[in-house]
């Protein structure tokens, strides 16, 4: 049981961050690497702010907002300096390394009794003795849909229209008279907005920052995407955001499975490779063989 | 009105292969015009195109677009008056979105793209009018994405969506080149119909020389970045394709091809 929820708290933060690979990923069609950054900036500013007595629910706007910063950079990067999409990202995820380091201080923050997102005053107060057990994953998961459906709701907007239409066709973008730039930009933005949120989230559920915490980031993000998005392929009334938060669980359900079976947790990296590259495998479009007399 | 003046444009400059596609060269079309564009590949038909649109820039000259110098404007702004059609029926609609999305997204050409709903509710049976005056059944199929469409349905949806809004000019590039005879004559004949519809001032460039002879109010002929051929008014009318054609074989035997 402690497994189940450890997997689902975890998955649903992941989620978040999940829903930002979503949209450099499958709607730009942009690898963006600077997920590995961003993730651990929203963790950094997270936990800065809330050592120094700040709202942790604000924390978690003001993490978006330095999020969208980041991504409008990387946009920026690869649009005005016409630097490759993959090379924009790294460019980023390494200059980020040291500035996280200047954000926290040092390269591990704990936070020891500091007020979270989880564990408040109001939150106390409202969670009855017997689902004290459940608090985080409650959290964790209204935190999740909150977001998921504000995303929903943006992607159905005419600017949300404009975002899906630059990954599906720039050219139809560019003879509706709009700069393709901007609007990838802003897509970049959006997206690491969401990766940094999700950082300043399981920065607070782990009552810990720590510099390294990012590696791998845009793996385990890819591969939710990936596991969410072929599960409900054929699917037409499950929205893709759906099915990326449930990729999301079920990629920590793999992880967790894993580590049960007798690998330790410095195994995780190569666990979060290896399973990336199963998924990528076995989700890869195959030609059928033909058969020679059919 | 449309004024190419002086125009130059070289290609690979400054390497062994450059090569001057235009040097001086004039063309004008006047409002309401409806201009076919005939020759061989690499006559700059496409290119020219291209020019007017901004997708390439040119080296010398200017670019006059009803008054305004847009020589140097960049081509997404150039859009605001012109609707362009490709020859590749994928490169007008988004095939991940819904008919009734893709409507919704050319509908609001040239406008701000905010925070409001991107499908108006109000608007829907206005689509589905739009559509129906294709013939093709898209009405009933709002909720379909376009990737599912044929060519030629692809190709007629996105031939509405750039005509949808109050363009000046519309530019087509082999529109109907990637499709069968028989669905190339129905988008013929669509065009054709918006064409006369909206007063648009249009190029089209095609290699289909009866659709060159029957359609349009002015034909010219194109061959190494230069016009050799330009009939309007009575002497268009009378044109047929084997006057055309001879034209042609005279210019190739001249370039030795």
């Amino acid at each position: 049981m402690g497994i189940l929820i450890g997997v689902l708290e975890q998955g649903l933060i992941y989620g978040i961050m999940a829903l930002g690979v979503y949209i450099t990923y499958k709607i730009l069609d942009f690898p963006d690497l600077t997920t590995d950054g961003s993730f651990p900036a929203g963790a950094a500013i997270t936990a800065v702010l809330l050592t120094k007595g700040i709202n942790p629910y604000l924390s978690l706007l003001i993490s978006f907002i330095s999020g969208m910063v980041i991504g409008a950079l990387t946009g920026i990067i690869h649009v005005k300096f016409k630097v490759r999409d993959l090379l924009s990202g790294i460019i980023m995820m390494t200059a980020l390394y040291s500035i996280n380091l200047r954000i926290a201080g040092k390269a591990n923050v704990p936070l020891f009794s500091q007020n979270t997102v989880f564990d408040n005053s109001f939150v106390n107060s409202i969670f009855p003795q017997s689902l004290v057990l459940y608090k985080t994953v409650i959290i964790a998961l209204i935190l999740t849909l909150i977001t998921k459906f504000i995303l929903d709701a943006y992607l159905n907007t005419k600017s949300g229209f404009l975002l899906r239409a630059v990954g599906n066709n720039e050219t139809l973008v560019t003879t509706l008279a709009k700069d393709t730039g901007l609007v990838k930009i802003l897509g970049l933005a959006i997206a690491n907005g969401l990766v940094a949120m999700s950082g300043s989230i399981m920065c607070q559920q782990q009552r810990f920052f720590d510099i390294s915490m990012g590696t791998g980031t845009v793996v385990i993000g890819l591969a939710n995407v990936i596991i969410g998005t072929n599960v409900f392929k054929n699917v037409s009334a499950v929205k893709a955001t759906t099915a990326v938060l449930f990729g999301a669980v079920v990629y920590k359900a793999c992880v967790a499975f894993a580590i049960s079976r007798g690998l330790s947790a410095t195994d995780m990296k190569f666990i979060t490779a290896f399973l990336f590259l199963v998924i990528l495998v076995i989700t890869m479009d195959r030609k059928k063989k033909v058969k020679k007399n059919a | 009105m449309l004024e190419l003046k002086n125009i130059d444009k070289y290609y690979n400059v400054g390497t062994v292969n450059e090569m001057c596609l235009f040097n001086d060269f004039n063309f004008t079309v006047n409002d309401g015009e409806f201009v076919s564009v005939v020759g061989s590949n690499g006559s700059g038909k496409t290119s020219m195109l291209n020019l007017i649109c901004g997708s390439t820039y040119v080296d010398g000259g200017q670019i006059i677009m009803n008054g305004e110098d847009i020589t140097n404007k960049k081509e997404f702004l150039r859009y605001n008056d012109i609707g362009r059609v490709y020859q590749n029926p994928s490169m007008g609609t988004c095939p991940d979105m819904t008919i009734l999305e893709n409507m919704a997204l050319a509908d609001n050409k040239a406008k701000s793209y905010g925070l409001s709903l991107g499908i108006n509710k109000k608007r829907i049976e206005y689509y589905k009018e739009q559509l129906s005056t294709l013939n093709l059944g898209l009405e009933d199929k709002l909720h379909i994405k376009v990737g599912v469409l044929s060519g030629g349905q692809r190709q007629a949806m996105a031939l509405l969506m750039a005509t949808m809004t109050d363009i000046k000019f519309l530019i087509l590039d082999e529109h109907t080149a990637a499709l069968d005879p028989k669905t190339a004559d129905l988008i013929m004949k669509i065009t054709d119909d918006v064409v006369r519809e909206k007063h648009l001032t249009t190029v089209m460039v095609t290699h289909n020389l009866r659709y060159a002879v029957e359609y349009g109010s002015r034909l010219i002929m194109m061959n190494q970045g230069h016009i050799v051929m330009d009939k309007g008014g009575d002497e268009k009318a009378n044109l047929n394709v084997d006057d055309i054609l001879d034209v042609f074989n005279k210019i190739s035997i001249e370039c030795g091809n």
